[in-house]
């Protein structure tokens, strides 16, 4: 297809590795922030390909794998009110909360739905106009610019069975939260593409200015990785600690105005709990006060309380880059996508999930003492 | 959850000036992707969509200079 196989071409990739190999004077600390960025690296083996010097972080760009249980838990007990559909991305589905997750209570009875756009939830509510629809929304600016958009829509169509619950978060905050970690030891990142297509590149320079790392808008494919990568090291190895476009067939500085003009309007900016990390001041949206007739936390007088992550999961470590998934004990034996223990196993952008369906193939297999390289 | 996928426009139905919607062509699968946010698109187009929406318009110039530039970096390692 256009636009995605002329990215997957082997020899520019083994081109730009050796190219990064020969440019490369000492080791660095990288973090792709998005896990889709992260399922890339595992399925094309692209760490096998790149010089020893180059540490990867994976980072917690996975909605699916930060959302807190107690969202989770919400939605099921929203499910199970036999009055309500429950409608969610596929992804949410197999989610542990404190107790269960999603798949197991629809098993229990309850309405629980998949859909592929916000805008069919919007549909499955006017289609019942007898049930209370409630979109369970997770994801990072790349999706919150379409919730918003249902939203509105619902109120223009005046649909009063319609409400959401609203579990977005934002990518700039996370890495702050990162940086000013005392454990951070990440020397540059690779920002998530899609991302930048909504929000474009002004909120990542006050960032890369304030802790001095570089950061490279990067895209998904293969070629677009290392492409991302190769900016980097010349970055670094240039001491600019700036913010450069190494997407620029999707990303246009600006991103898209229309869809961060309507994501203003819709959301206000909220503290924000994340699953395994705490919580990260202003990293997530909730519905303005407007729109807050749509908000099921309200509709539902659903108690605003936290859970602590259940069991043996590390999913904190995970998505913070201090732990690769193969160092959790219950890796590959007790957590598998078909019995997941926690989140990063479940998504389609988990980095327990990439380690999982790529195994040996796209493991890095240099031994790994931590994940972090010291200097 | 970021996944979004580049996709042919085959038309735009512009009937309703809130929702604009394409219909789009993704390798042979085909699909109804709003067009809400991009004033400049039209039939024959790529965008990037994801969930329904489409995020932006692919910029074949762009993408054009990228392939250009990494098929020169090997020529000049290579020969052409």
């Amino acid at each position: 297809m256009k636009h995605i196989d002329e990215y997957r071409d082997r020899e520019l990739v083994l081109k730009l590795s050796e190219r990064i190999a020969r440019e490369i004077s000492r080791s660095w600390n990288i973090m792709e922030i998005c896990g889709g960025q992260t399922h890339t690296l595992m399925k094309y083996s692209l760490q096998q390909l790149l010089p020893q010097q180059i540490n990867l972080i994976h980072g917690p760009g996975c909605p699916v794998c930060v959302t807190p249980v107690e969202m989770i838990d919400r939605a099921i007990e929203l499910a199970m009110n036999p009055g309500v559909i429950l409608a969610s991305f596929g992804d949410m589905m197999r989610v542990p909360g404190s107790h269960t997750d999603l798949l197991e209570a629809k098993a229990k009875g309850a309405d629980v739905r998949m859909v592929y756009a916000p805008l069919d939830a919007l549909q499955q509510a006017m289609d019942h106009p007898d049930r209370e629809v409630v979109f369970f929304a997770v994801g990072f600016e790349t999706t919150a610019p379409a919730v918003a958009m249902t939203v509105r829509e619902a109120r223009r169509r005046q649909v009063p069975n319609f409400s959401v619950l609203v579990s977005h978060v934002r990518v700039p905050p996370a890495m702050e939260a990162l940086l000013g970690s005392e454990l951070n030891r990440i020397d540059g990142f690779l920002a998530a593409g899609h991302v930048c297509t909504v929000m474009g590149e002004a909120e990542y320079r006050p960032i890369a200015e304030r802790y001095g790392v570089p950061i490279v808008i990067t895209g998904f494919e293969p070629v677009d990785i290392l492409l991302g990568l190769h900016t980097l090291i010349g970055m670094l190895e240039g001491g600019r600690n700036e913010v450069e476009n190494a997407y620029t067939r999707s990303v246009r500085p600006e991103g898209n105005l229309q869809a961060k003009a309507i994501m203003g309007e819709v959301f206000d900016l909220t503290d924000r709990n994340w699953r395994g990390i705490g919580t990260i001041p202003s990293s997530g949206l909730r519905l303005s006060q407007d729109y807050e007739d749509f908000d099921a936390l309200r509709r539902f007088s659903l108690k605003e309380t936290q859970q602590a992550e259940p069991g043996v999961c590390m999913a904190g470590e995970i998505l913070t880059g201090r732990k690769r998934p193969p160092q959790c004990s219950a890796f590959g034996s007790a957590c598998t996508p078909e019995h997941p223990k926690g989140a990063p196993m479940v998504s389609s952008e988990g980095a327990c999930a990439a380690y999982y369906a790529y195994g040996s193939a796209g493991e890095d297999p240099r031994p790994q003492e931590s994940s972090i390289n010291e200097h | 959850m970021c996944l979004a996928v580049p996709g042919k426009i085959i038309s735009i139905d512009e009937s309703n000036p809130e929702m604009r919607m394409a219909r789009v062509k993704f390798g042979e699968a085909e699909r109804d992707i709003s067009v809400q946010w991009l004033e400049d698109v039209e039939a024959g187009d790529y965008i990037l969509a994801h969930v329904g929406t489409a995020l932006c318009k692919v910029d074949e110039k762009e993408a054009e200079l990228t392939l250009r530039a990494l098929r020169e970096m090997w020529e000049a390692e290579n020969g052409p």
